[in-house]
């Protein structure tokens, strides 16, 4: 079973977001990562560039596969981590840490409550 | 129907992440791509590479009937060796690249890709003149060795010489107890060989060699890295850098047309015809300069003109490069030539680069 840490919300998308003061950190869980095999390449959104909750905010790609990344909430894009340029492995090793994609000023705080408790990320992975 | 090798059960019980391929139940990675090829080229990774297709041609005048039907020269190899070789239509362009194994003037052994074993076996059937083809391809296993450490670990199993084994050519002989054909090709860029065996005596075969390569860091590789270590070299993949569009010469592979050759070759006129003429385009090696990784079907943009297309990219782990090959117009074919390649609508600059991509260190 996959890593799924108690303090994050998660998507049916296999996104993760953590709440931090005002703002929000977007990444890709353990599942996701496992998955999509060896990261080679992330493609960020600009800093100020706004989001839509289920749309796309940025490419993922592994030797193999390109995906979409979805943002999980609406918002602003604040900070993104540039460190995935050079090393985007990361997300292969620290998918909640280090790995770590973007970070969102939210349009509306509320909008975490609509994502899944880890409980029900568990369950739809068991589904999966 | 999905296919299976016979070391199916042997790769769910290594772990191995499992994808269609062709028609085929494969492999597609067992920890990490980059690992894997990785181990391939520092060490010795082993592919189950079963899923090939073999034809043979059996009796006077095998050469003849076989040479007929490939582009290169059967006649200039010595007994034992073994040479790549088109497989082409009369325009030039490709059925399917192969291998081709002379035990003998009376006996040609043919390795096929998966994808068109029955295509290629209908093709030869139909063209071979005097000797018919036989499809073997359900007679044999193969594992692929490949790596620095492959010829070390591979005589520790078997008693044959295989310093006697150069690049290109084959014995037979026994590995781990498993009578084999034990041909010093692979497609990789790494030395190693390819084992043939009947497909009962696979699995002994396969994890014998896991066995004894323990010491080696041998890692199981799947399609994956097959893939990132063959463009690292810029090996052609049927489907991908050549086709039945493309000819041999245009995709850079005129050392394996020999026009000269006694008998004649099916597409030779048309191949004659198009190098008297100049070539209109050309496959490529190229290194983006620009962000991205190039794939499979990318545009590639010139002034903002679509003037071709990527055929397989990959960022390259041993090179750390995001690089591809393409089909460009012949002007834009020069080392040094600069194009775009079109990711998500956006052009990203890449530049044609010196091949093969990895070379040793």
């Amino acid at each position: 079973m996959s890593d799924i840490p108690n303090d994050l919300k998660y998507t049916n998308d296999h996104e993760w977001a953590r709440q931090q003061g005002n703002l929000v950190v977007v990444g890709v869980t353990s599942h996701a990562q496992e998955a999509l095999g060896d990261v080679v390449y992330v493609e960020l959104p600009k800093v100020g560039a706004t989001i839509t909750a289920g749309k796309q905010f940025g490419v993922i790609e592994s030797t193999k596969a390109v995906s979409e990344l979805f943002a999980p909430i609406s918002g602003k894009v604040v900070k993104i981590n540039d460190a995935l340029t050079a090393k985007p492995d990361t997300v292969n090793s620290d998918p909640y840490g280090a790995g770590w994609i973007i970070e969102v000023e939210p349009s509306d705080s509320k909008q975490l409550d609509g994502l899944l408790s880890p409980a029900a990320y568990a369950d739809l992975l068991k589904k999966s | 129907m999905t296919r299976r090798t016979p070391l199916n059960e042997a790769h769910r019980k290594l772990g191995a992440r499992m994808v269609d391929f062709v028609g085929w139940d494969m492999p597609v990675q067992y920890s990490s791509v980059i690992g894997e090829h990785e181990a391939v080229r520092t060490s010795v990774g082993l592919f189950d590479v079963s899923h090939m297709g073999e034809v043979e041609f059996r009796g006077p005048g095998a050469l003849e009937a076989a040479n007929r039907l490939i582009s290169n020269d059967l006649a200039r190899c010595a007994d034992g060796q073994a040479i790549y070789a088109g497989l082409l239509n009369e325009q030039g362009a490709f059925v399917d690249d192969v291998v081709a194994y002379r035990f003998s003037p009376e006996r040609i052994f043919i390795c096929v890709n998966s994808s068109n074993r029955e295509k290629d076996f209908a093709w030869m059937s139909e063209h071979a003149q005097g000797v018919k083809p036989v499809d073997r391809s359900d007679d044999f296993a193969q594992i692929a060795v490949q790596g620095p450490k492959a010829p070390g670990l591979v005589q520790r199993l078997t008693k044959a010489d295989l310093s006697k084994v150069g690049t290109y050519r084959f014995t037979e002989g026994e590995v781990a107890g498993v009578k084999c054909i034990i041909s010093r090709t692979g497609y990789t860029g790494e030395d190693g060989f390819e084992l043939y065996c009947a497909p009962n005596d696979a699995e002994k075969l396969w994890n014998a060699l896991l066995q004894e390569g323990q010491a080696d860091g041998v890692k199981p590789c799947g399609l994956g890295a097959r893939d990132s270590l063959r463009t690292e070299m810029k090996y052609a993949l049927y489907g991908n850098d050549i086709d039945d569009t493309h000819t041999a010469l245009e995709a850079g592979l005129g050392w394996i047309v020999k026009l000269d050759k006694a008998g004649g070759f099916i597409g030779k006129e048309a191949l004659e015809k198009q190098k008297a003429a100049g070539l209109k385009r050309k496959l490529v090696g190229f290194e983006l300069t620009g962000s991205g990784v190039p794939r499979h079907g990318y545009p590639v943009l010139k002034d903002g003109q679509r003037v071709g297309e990527v055929t397989s990219g990959t960022m390259g782990p041993s090179v750390k490069k995001p690089i591809g090959m393409a089909y460009v117009p012949t002007e834009l074919a020069a080392e040094g030539s600069t194009f775009d390649v079109e990711i998500r609508g956006r052009p990203v600059s890449a530049q044609v680069v010196k091949t093969p991509f990895w070379k040793k260190p």
